[in-house]
């Protein structure tokens, strides 16, 4: 069997994810050959060459793939793919993006967001927003795949030395541009690979109330993330959610405050380590999937925690 | 220009998910169903590019059992102007629903297909985005605002990090995300006069589509449950814990 991993980057980093999806590849079991694809992506090429476990790294470096566009790069992955037993992206929005139109044009079916490898040709992924878990099988000749990233521990990023080539294949097919972006701006780790995650919800009451989560992310070296309902509420940004319709999320500690754990939510951070929740009304649902559940006003606890914090971290 | 819109019957988004105690799949008796959440934002975003004056025709196209014509009634009372409707009561996967929905492209020709993101049953994330690749479309997935200018069209779209925007041309297909709109209510007159808007029927072999799956579901569970853990007193205890018992901090 051979796999090919298509690589999660931004044209300067490799994404943390993508070492999770070598894992999964691992798990499968065959040669892995990661494709990187971008614009000016020497750097990130050299950095799948290290990663544990890859054999060859194939580039396409060309400025149809600068910005991801899923037209170009799903002829580009259908095309370098067609020779491989299976190909697999991370379940980001890049890779839920093209991989659908490489499934497509190779004529099989695609096995979405993948949680564990059961055989080559055999995998569990999550279905109702969580509620239930689904063993599917293909029977398709080249499964296309694409995978949680927080259900798989990442590979080593270092100690490899696969081979570099580069590819000349371009297919830009003409069909979209590039207009503009909007990138939220930030120093705290990404939401989706951090090892700790503090989220508010709408008993956070307002955007500049979250604030006082910021200020305790900064000195644990966390993410923050949000609730639905406070994503709805114009709290905070889109980006910040955290559930089935948002970021799925898998940290070491979670701290959910003033969130009442709505099924959505929960679908997207109960596989995370310790999760902890304070919120003033005892009934809430979060606390039956917390494991220290603390019942007080967020407005008097949360700046406690932070001065306690403080002494111990 | 005539925009397709398509939709999914699936389980009520407030329905409680029970998995069946053979572990063959989720319990779908007498549960209420209901046009999916995302399909909702496709037909509203349709009838609003209508109103704009934009849209001159809204198609609305579902695949299902003889039941998925109360989502079709729905779109229509919500303004679509006609639906059709593939008949099966076979399973649909992704791949099958999107050449189905290619043949409806061929026919109707539309400048723009509006679908949504996923399902809320298997949360595949795929329809539109096959569709797009079959008919050789440019595609503006988990759209957030839709802005149609003469034979393009600007997506702005939900990405991990923040937005983009592309410009598509047109014929185009759009996947819409829970931001780009709040779909209004259907008003007993229009559900009236919904009543009376045509609905064409045919079966997956008049568009010459084999339906059957590709993936075969061995088995269907109920996620492991989280214990509750307990309850702490007051914050020093809360980081007593974290940081001694739990040792995450």
């Amino acid at each position: 069997m051979s796999i090919l991993v298509i690589a999660e980057h931004d044209n300067s980093s490799l994404k943390q994810a993508t070492l999770s999806v070598v894992a999964a590849a691992k798990a499968i079991g065959g040669d892995i050959d990661v494709l990187v694809a971008g614009e000016n992506v020497g750097a990130v090429a050299e950095a799948a060459a290290k990663a544990e476990g890859v054999n060859k790294v194939l580039v396409a470096d060309n400025a149809a793939y600068g910005h991801f566009l899923a037209e170009n790069l799903g002829e580009l992955v259908a095309e370098v793919g067609k020779g491989y037993s299976h190909i697999l992206a991370a379940a980001g929005t890049t890779g839920k993006d093209f991989m659908p139109r490489v499934a497509a044009l190779l004529d099989v079916a695609q096995v979405s967001d993948i949680t564990r490898v059961e055989s080559e040709d055999t995998f569990v992924r999550p279905i109702y927003a969580g509620n239930a878990i689904a063993t599917v099988q293909s029977s398709d000749s080249i499964k296309v795949i694409t995978v949680r990233p927080t259900a798989f521990d990442p590979v080593a990023a270092e100690g490899g030395s696969a081979a570099v080539e580069q590819l000349d294949v371009v297919k830009d097919a003409g069909l979209s541009v590039f207009v503009s972006e909007e990138k939220a701006e930030s120093d705290r780790p990404d939401l989706s690979s951090a090892g700790v995650v503090i989220s508010g919800g709408r008993g956070m009451q307002n955007g500049e109330n979250f604030k006082m989560l910021e200020s305790i992310a900064d000195h644990l070296g966390a993410a923050v993330g949000a609730s639905r309902a406070a994503v709805d509420a114009g709290f905070v940004p889109n980006d910040m959610q955290v559930g089935q319709t948002g970021k799925i999320v898998a940290p070491q500690l979670y701290i959910a405050v003033g969130i009442s754990g709505a099924i959505q939510h929960l679908a997207g951070m109960s596989d995370s380590k310790v999760i902890v929740a304070i919120n003033k009304d005892e009934e809430a649902p979060i606390f039956q999937v917390a494991d220290y559940g603390l019942v007080a006003d967020l407005f008097e606890a949360v700046p406690q925690l932070e001065e306690e914090l403080k002494k111990v971290v | 220009m005539k925009v397709l819109v398509a939709v999914k019957r699936v389980i009520d988004y407030n329905v409680k998910v029970r998995v069946k105690p053979d572990n063959t799949g989720v319990d779908l008796a007498n549960v209420k169903m209901a046009m999916n959440p995302f399909c909702e934002i496709a037909v509203e975003e349709a009838v609003r590019l209508k109103e704009k004056g934009i849209a001159t025709e809204i198609v609305v196209a579902t695949i299902g059992p003889k039941a998925a014509q109360e989502q079709l009634r729905t779109a229509l009372a919500l303004g679509a102007d006609r639906g059709i409707h593939i008949e099966t009561d076979e399973e649909v996967q992704s791949l099958e629903a999107a050449k189905l929905l290619k043949g409806v492209v061929e026919k109707e020709e539309p400048k723009l297909v509006i679908l949504g993101k996923q399902s809320i049953d298997t949360d595949n994330n795929q329809t539109g985005q096959m569709l797009a690749a079959l008919t050789g479309m440019g595609q503006g997935t988990f759209a957030s605002e839709v802005v149609v200018e003469g034979e393009k069209v600007n997506v702005t779209r939900e990405v991990d990090g923040g937005l983009v925007t592309v410009g598509l041309n047109l014929p185009a297909v759009i996947t819409t995300d829970l931001r780009l709109n709040e779909p209004r209510y259907a008003s007993l007159p229009n559900i009236m006069k919904a009543k009376k808007k045509p609905i064409d029927s045919m079966s997956p072999a008049d568009l010459g589509v084999e339906v059957a799956p590709r993936l075969s579901t061995l088995k269907v569970e109920a996620p492991a449950s989280r214990q509750a853990g307990v309850k702490v007193a007051d914050v020093a205890e809360l980081v007593d814990k974290l940081k001694n018992e739990a040792k995450v901090i």
